[in-house]
């Protein structure tokens, strides 16, 4: 049984698996029933002005009928009154003392306005504070969510802020739109951030009905660009939280965030830097009872690695992963193809033929079909292995090299050097 | 028996046995199915189809809700593609193709099929339209499966096609022969509609030889296509053949197929002497019709018998029963002229004949009788010789003798296609083999017309 404790900076919870600030984390009756199925901890939904909402506010993207690829939505922060909120949040805290609950907070820019902010939701006894730079659509209008995180300047000097009046260690949840998100995290770092989160949703429209021409959603006939996450995200998150972590200006914890649908998402993220994840879409799709597998199969995969605790594999991957040009250029791995396994639907081929490196040839022999891959040509993409329906029909395999390693970088070093 | 607890059967009941059996796949489970769909390239399943339909791409068609593209890749390739759908072996054919049979399970491609070209039923889409006229006359006898398939060719291709059908309406086997729990009437019907709707005229109630003669065809048409299919069932040569009671599993069927229901069977016991398709459909008819026990004999074992693997499931789930090595010998009646019961002797398999199947033998002296109140005869079909032969045509036994290559017969203006072929080692008995061979004799027909100077 490995211990699944984590500590965010200075932020405990029983486990990694956190519900992000959204939807399911609206009222303390459904922060309650998250614990209760095993959740350890909540962002609650972002605490500010109150607002309005609109109807009509989610939409999901399917992709060969699979629901819920992607998700998108334009609701907007918490539109209850912030009385009312920070009363359930410390009736749940005082029910659940060992849970994280974290007040994800957004106002205007302005240092009173965070002051006061700060001290009414740490007076009821949250955990953390998580700053929200990352909304992408409605409060960004306002001058809030993602249009201060896309400035630098603003996340600092917001961060700054937060700081001087928070007693509570300190999140700073980053926008995914934008260039380069470590120039956000390093503002963050600078003005004290204790941790990161990211990512935020995406700029995105789901769709437009092919009979209505409406946008999807739309409301009363007009769309806006929501933010996009869940599964189909995750690939984007991961690379975010990994140049983050692997960033030494960005000395802090980071609490991944993006498309996680289960644990081994979980355990990527954690090991590309991430201390723990938070988790929205998948619970939207599923409800809270899911987080059971998560923490079961963390677990029994911490288990069968033989590492004691979930903060042992925090950061593990993060060394490997690095710039294009300190990859080796003499790695060589080609396609192979096993017969007896393969169904011969010949995806393989087409793909290769078609849009690779036309290196799979298909032949018959004594009347069965079979592929094979002219090794000379295979320039190792990785497609045929991709599109590939069985498992372990195509096996990429490594193929020596005569040539000692040398990387891009490497090799204009030596140019150079031979050219002086 | 499951289906007539009661002796007393309401039409009604009776109707509802010969519903058609299977539901079609609602939307999500054809989106989920066809999403299974690999796409393959080179696709089995396609070399498996007779017809040849690009089964991938009607399946990846009715994933994108490109239902119209779906039904008209279906039936592009096979006319009768919405019977097809309900018919084929698929087991034997497409879906025993898939490359999944190796990894997880076939896709359901008949049902499938069956999901695309319903949506062409039920919108009435017209898909296809008749061809620029090219001032040339088809005569095609038989509005069956091969008939109707070489009509819309021909009809695309701009011929001025007529059929001549003996029956009150057209189909063919499609109408008066598959038991309308697998192929409901609506089905076939619609199928005829749409070959009409191109422009091509169906003279029903018009038996060649009788109506109009072979010559008179011969001289009004530049080409004929003979689709007539096979006749009803043989005598067994046994004795009691002319008993009340005795039934020629066809003509059984074909009587399902007719409105009414018969009472006739209900709470009968019910011997059928075969064991081919048409002997599972005339059982499995007879349980729906209400009999209280259904035996089918065989004079050979289960591994000779013909019928499908999936038919003789479902003739035992219908809850019929098999007696093998059992050959009927002399059919007995009571003094009214009324079947009673069936003298049958034990058989055992001997050295293989000719087909290569092993000959059953009779075991002296083991004659039995079993007690049934009907006998239905399932034992193949006859040929239309007669009409053959009105046509000058040459045959070997019955099976008209043609050029594969070419689908020609022994006149070189007349093409034959479908079950009159079917025999003597050439062809298959299948549905979708006739509509292939339907359209490859239209091909024919239109190459020669294209190439006239090549044609001797």
């Amino acid at each position: 049984m490995a211990d699944l404790r984590i500590d965010l900076a200075g932020i405990k919870s029983p486990n990694p698996f956190w519900l992000a600030s959204a939807p399911p984390t609206n009222s303390g009756y459904q922060v309650q029933r998250a614990f209760e199925a095993g959740w350890g901890g909540a962002v609650w939904k972002t605490l500010g002005d109150p607002i309005l909402n609109v109807s009509s506010r989610f939409a999901a993207v399917s992709f060969n009928g699979q629901r819920v690829a992607g998700f998108n939505n334009i609701e907007l922060i918490t539109d209850r009154p912030l009385e009312v909120n920070l009363q359930e949040i410390y009736e749940t805290k005082k029910r659940f003392p060992h849970h994280a609950i974290i007040a994800s907070l957004m106002v205007e820019p302005k240092q009173e306005k965070w002051h006061e902010i700060v001290k009414r939701v740490e007076d009821v006894g949250v955990d953390g504070l998580e700053l929200n730079f990352g909304c992408p659509h409605g409060m960004a209008e306002r001058g809030m969510g993602s249009a201060s995180g896309q400035v630098p300047e603003l996340v600092e000097k917001q961060t700054y802020w937060v700081k001087e009046a928070a007693k509570t260690p300190v999140i700073v949840k980053l926008t995914p739109n934008i260039t380069d998100i470590t120039a956000t995290a390093e503002a963050a770092t600078r003005g004290g951030a204790d941790a990161v989160s990211m990512i935020n949703t995406i700029n995105s429209l789901a769709g437009v009905d092919l009979d209505t021409w409406n946008t999807v959603p739309h409301v009363a006939g007009k769309g806006a660009h929501g933010g996009y996450c869940g599964p189909a995200v995750k690939p984007i998150a991961l690379n975010m939280v990994a140049e983050c972590a692997r960033n030494p200006l960005i000395n802090v914890p980071i609490s991944g965030i993006g498309g996680i649908s289960n644990w081994q998402d979980a355990a990527e993220f954690i090991l590309m830097g991430a201390t723990g994840v938070q988790v929205c879409t998948a619970a939207m799709h599923h409800g809270f009872s899911i987080v059971e597998d998560m923490i079961d199969g963390l677990n029994n995969y911490l288990d069968d690695k033989g590492i004691a605790s979930v903060m042992d594999l925090v950061g593990r991957s993060v060394s490997r992963y690095s710039n294009w040009g300190d990859l080796d250029l003499n790695y060589k791995i080609v396609a192979e193809i096993n017969n007896d396994v393969c169904i011969n639907c010949n995806k393989c081929h087409i793909a290769c033929e078609d849009t690779s490196h036309q290196c799979i040839d298909l032949y018959s022999e004594d009347g069965r079909p079979m592929l094979k891959v002219r090794e000379e040509d295979c320039v190792g993409c990785n497609l045929c292995s991709i599109v590939c329906p069985v498992d372990g029909a195509i096996t990429m395999v490594e193929r020596k090299s005569s040539i000692p390693p040398m990387t891009w970088n490497e090799r204009q070093t030596l140019i150079s050097s031979l050219s002086k | 028996m499951a289906l007539n607890q009661e002796n007393t059967m309401s039409q009604q009941q009776l109707k509802r046995n010969f519903m058609e059996l299977t539901s079609r796949m609602t939307k999500s489970e054809a989106i989920e199915e066809s999403n299974r769909c690999l796409y393959c390239y080179d696709a089995p399943c396609i070399k498996a189809c007779p017809t040849s339909i690009q089964i991938p791409n009607f399946i990846k068609k009715i994933a994108s809700g490109n239902m119209k593209g779906s039904a008209t890749t279906i039936l592009e390739a096979n006319p009768i593609g919405a019977s097809c759908a309900r018919v084929c072996p698929t087991e034997e054919l497409c879906e025993g193709a898939c490359v999944l049979n190796s990894s997880t399970k076939p896709i359901k491609i008949g049902e499938l099929q069956r999901y695309a070209t319903d949506w062409a039923v039920e919108t009435n889409a017209q898909l296809f339209k008749q061809g620029q006229s090219n001032g040339q006359k088809v005569a095609i006898i038989g509005a069956g499966p091969a008939g109707l398939s070489a009509a819309r060719e021909l009809s695309r291709f701009g011929y001025q096609v007529t059929i001549f059908e003996a029956e009150s309406k057209a189909g063919g086997l499609g109408s008066y022969g598959i038991v309308s729990f697998r192929l409901p009437n609506e089905v076939v019907d619609w199928e005829v509609e749409q070959i009409e709707k191109l422009g091509v005229e169906i003279k029903t109630n018009t038996t060649v030889g009788v109506d109009i003669s072979a010559e008179e065809i011969l001289e009004q048409y530049d080409s004929v296509i003979l689709a007539v299919g096979m006749g009803a069932v043989p005598n067994l040569g046994i004795e009691g053949e002319d008993l009340d009671g005795v039934h020629d599993a066809i003509e059984f069927v074909r009587k399902t197929k007719m409105g009414t229901l018969t009472k006739d069977i209900v709470g009968k016991r019910v011997a059928v002497i075969g064991a081919g398709n048409t002997a599972i459909d005339g059982a499995t008819c007879a349980v729906r019709l209400g009999a209280d026990n259904v035996q089918i004999l065989y004079r050979r074992t289960q591994k000779e018998m013909t019928a499908y693997k999936f038919e003789y499931e479902f003739a035992k789930q219908d809850g019929v029963e098999f007696k093998w090595l059992t050959a009927p010998k002399k059919i007995i009646g009571n003094e009214s002229g009324e079947v009673v019961g069936i003298e049958c002797t034990k058989m055992k398999l001997g050295e293989a004949g000719a087909d290569g199947r092993q000959r059953p033998e009779e075991i002296e002296g083991s004659n039995f009788i079993i007690e049934v109140d009907a006998v239905i005869k399932a034992i193949g079909q006859t040929r239309f010789v007669t009409l053959i032969e009105a046509f000058g045509l040459q045959h070997t036994n019955g099976v008209v003798d043609i050029d594969e290559a070419t689908m020609q017969t022994s006149n070189d203006k007349v093409f034959a296609c479908g079950d009159v072929v079917f025999g003597n080692g050439q062809g298959e008995a299948m549905v979708v083999t006739a509509v292939q061979q339907g359209k490859d004799a239209a091909y024919k027909i239109y190459e020669r017309l294209r190439k006239p100077s090549e044609i001797a």
